[in-house]
């Protein structure tokens, strides 16, 4: 398969951990709150997606355990957050580094250990085309992944809940005088956060590469809620980054696969390298910040 | 419904009993969590919480984990009460430990009493330097230096693996992925006779009372606390923010270099891909813990090395995993995040007339 086929034919699955993590994310953002915990509540999805499927729960009930997971952590760093008004920054690494803990905790048994992935469901006559077919053969997380991502597009665009979310975001303390619980509407999305983180979790883990490994997540995390900067909070250009970072995950991949030597922790710091890059580009753009970002982003809110 | 009110000036007794109280809570759910494991947490707790203190080879082991963390930490407080949030330590620590190392890889042969000290130097220079790209990128491209710090830590991750398969693999070393075994003039200075305690500690210690020189007495510290308390009053009075950014990662970078260069000119005496084993993410811990106080920080570097020296005894006595400390760590800031805001606030219970 040539190289380009090849990234065509991954990139959606490689973008899934990074789509999943970063939309959970975005709404979160938009809300208004922070959550710098992804990396740790996807590493905590990731092992008890594991876990479940590895004990042939299969990965209906994996990736439900996984978000479910991550979500109860997501409420631990949201009652931090917004109850107590901690600092979201500190609150965010310290549910991060409590969620790769528990997650080395709980795999150290299943070290290496593999498990089945799901089949790949291909779309008639799309996938049949010459280069690009692989494109529509996916499987079927990856399918409900793009779904999810316009329902959440369509949610924040046109819905009575959307503009709710976002006005809680903009200005809490005029969302809460028309009489909207603020702090209720941020729980909810900081839960809807962490069932994401989970999910994306529980794809990398049982999905993607079907296979243990203490620190899979390595920053996968980190670089989903650096998209969100780069979509500019938008979750119809979260898709293409998702995409882009799936793309170049897979380039280490790709050298392989066509024979080209190249230097394997070079290719392996790409999307890091990436990220810097790209952060560098956005928001050097300060205009475009602040007409898209969340006025009152990270902010602590009390009556 | 328990609401919390602002108290008119920070409580000094909470301050000092928050973390405390944090402490106890974290250390009952962690025991309850051993037992859930099926752990006995008698002897846990006794192999965590009280050997690493009551042995003394143990409590050598927890003043020489205490160097780098202590280091690391005091240089990060500063730029965290500037609200710049550097959480690549990490990273830097590893820049400080190679860039220290070349001098003993590339002149395996020299001798002298100027070796160990250069390789300090570089190495404060590497962490440093590690430091200057997300500064560039927060000042000049306004890009968040939290998520480039931390990309920076991954790269530095990877450039380690590299020299240590590629071009720095000790040729004799059976291919393991690490350098040569380093001369006796590139190691530290031992500073306790019978451990191997060196001369870092003392510089921790120096670093920790020029921190708090800098922080609590001097000007320029004064400006980088309101510019983090108060961003537009600094901006009003003329302070730089720019200025603060770059000081707070060059300064947190430096110190995270030093101390990756102390680490391999010390306990390791070779670079090789443990040579962190997390101190930089540790740290963070530590600076938060000590409520980003020099003072405080000494003692939540002290508690957090015997956490970690403990958990290796618990592995070897109670069978406990070594993930069990990052959880422990992890609870602990959790707890201590929720605990201080006593210090700041008071309870009130609303719709009781106060």
């Amino acid at each position: 398969m040539s190289a380009i086929g090849f990234i065509l034919a991954g990139m959606l699955a490689a973008a899934m951990p990074f789509l999943l993590a970063a939309l959970g994310e975005l709404v979160c953002e938009r809300a208004g709150v922070l959550n710098l915990g992804i990396e740790g509540m996807m590493a905590l999805g990731a092992v008890v997606g594991f876990i479940i499927v590895h004990s042939s729960g299969g990965h209906l009930l994996g990736f439900a355990g996984a978000g479910l997971a991550s979500m109860v952590l997501a409420l631990v760093f949201g009652w931090l957050a917004l109850a107590v008004r901690a600092n979201q920054v500190a609150a965010g690494l310290a549910i991060g580094i409590l969620g790769s803990g528990l997650s080395a905790l709980f795999g150290k048994s299943f070290e290496s250990q593999t498990v089945t992935g799901l089949p790949k469901h291909a779309l008639p006559w799309l996938s049949e085309l010459p280069v690009l077919g692989g494109l529509f053969r996916q499987d079927v997380a990856v399918w409900l992944g793009l779904l999810a991502a316009l329902a959440i597009w369509a949610l924040l665009r046109f819905t009575k809940l959307g503009l709710v979310i976002r006005a809680v975001g903009e200005n809490p303390h005029a969302a809460r005088a028309i009489g909207y619980k603020v702090i209720a509407i941020r729980y909810a999305a900081v839960a809807f956060g962490g069932l994401m983180a989970g999910f994306a979790g529980a794809y990398a883990s049982t999905v993607y590469t079907p296979l243990w490994a203490e620190g899979m997540i390595a920053g996968r995390g980190w670089i989903a809620v650096a998209l969100v900067v780069f979509a500019t909070w938008m979750p119809g250009r979260l898709v293409f980054g998702a995409m882009l970072f799936g793309a170049v995950s897979l380039s280490q991949l790709a050298a392989q696969a066509s024979g080209v030597a190249l230097n394997s922790q070079l290719l392996s710091s790409l999307p890091y390298v990436m990220t810097i890059l790209v952060l560098g580009v956005i928001s050097a753009n300060r205009g475009l910040l602040k007409m898209n970002g969340v006025a009152s982003l990270g902010e602590p809110f009390g009556p | 419904m328990i609401t919390l009110v602002r108290r008119s000036a920070a409580s000094r007794r909470m301050a000092v009993a928050a973390p405390v109280a944090a402490l106890l809570v974290t250390i009952l759910l962690n025991l309850a969590l051993y037992t859930v494991m099926g752990k006995d947490p008698r002897a846990v707790f006794y192999a965590m919480l009280l050997e690493p203190f009551i042995s003394w080879p143990s409590f050598s082991e927890v003043l020489l984990k205490m160097t780098p963390l202590l280091l690391i930490a005091q240089g990060l407080a500063i730029g965290f009460r500037a609200k710049v949030i550097n959480i690549g330590a990490e990273g830097q620590f590893l820049l400080g430990a190679i860039f220290a190392s070349a001098i003993p890889v590339w002149y395996p042969q020299a001798t002298g009493p100027w070796i160990w000290p250069s390789m300090l130097v570089l190495g404060t220079l590497g962490g440093a330097l590690w430091a200057v790209i997300p500064a560039f990128w927060r000042v000049r491209l306004n890009a968040s230096e939290i998520l480039v710090t931390l990309m920076m830590n991954l790269i530095a991750v990877q450039l380690l693996a590299w020299l240590l398969v590629g071009p720095w693999k000790d040729p004799m070393g059976f291919n393991f992925p690490q350098t040569v075994m380093f001369q006796w003039d590139a190691m530290l200075p031992t500073l306790i006779p019978g451990t191997r305690v060196s001369v870092a500690l003392l510089l921790a210690f120096a670093a920790s009372g020029a921190a708090y020189l800098w922080m609590q007495r001097s000007f320029g510290g004064y400006q980088m606390v309101v510019g983090g308390l108060a961003p537009q009053a600094a901006c009003y009075a003329g302070f730089s923010q720019g200025r603060a950014v770059w000081l707070s990662l060059l300064i947190g970078g430096a110190a995270a270099g030093v101390a990756g260069a102390a680490e391999v000119a010390g306990p390791m005496g070779q670079l090789q891909r443990s040579i962190s084993s997390g101190y930089g993410y540790s740290a963070i811990i530590v600076a938060y813990l000590g409520g980003l106080h020099p003072v405080g920080i000494v003692l939540s570097s002290l508690l957090i090395a015997a956490l970690a020296i403990g958990g290796d005894n618990a592995m070897v006595s109670a069978g406990l995993p070594v993930s069990a400390v990052e959880v422990f760590q992890g609870t602990l800031l959790v707890a201590y995040l929720a605990a201080v805001v006593l210090v700041r606030y008071r309870l009130v219970r609303s719709g009781v007339p106060a």
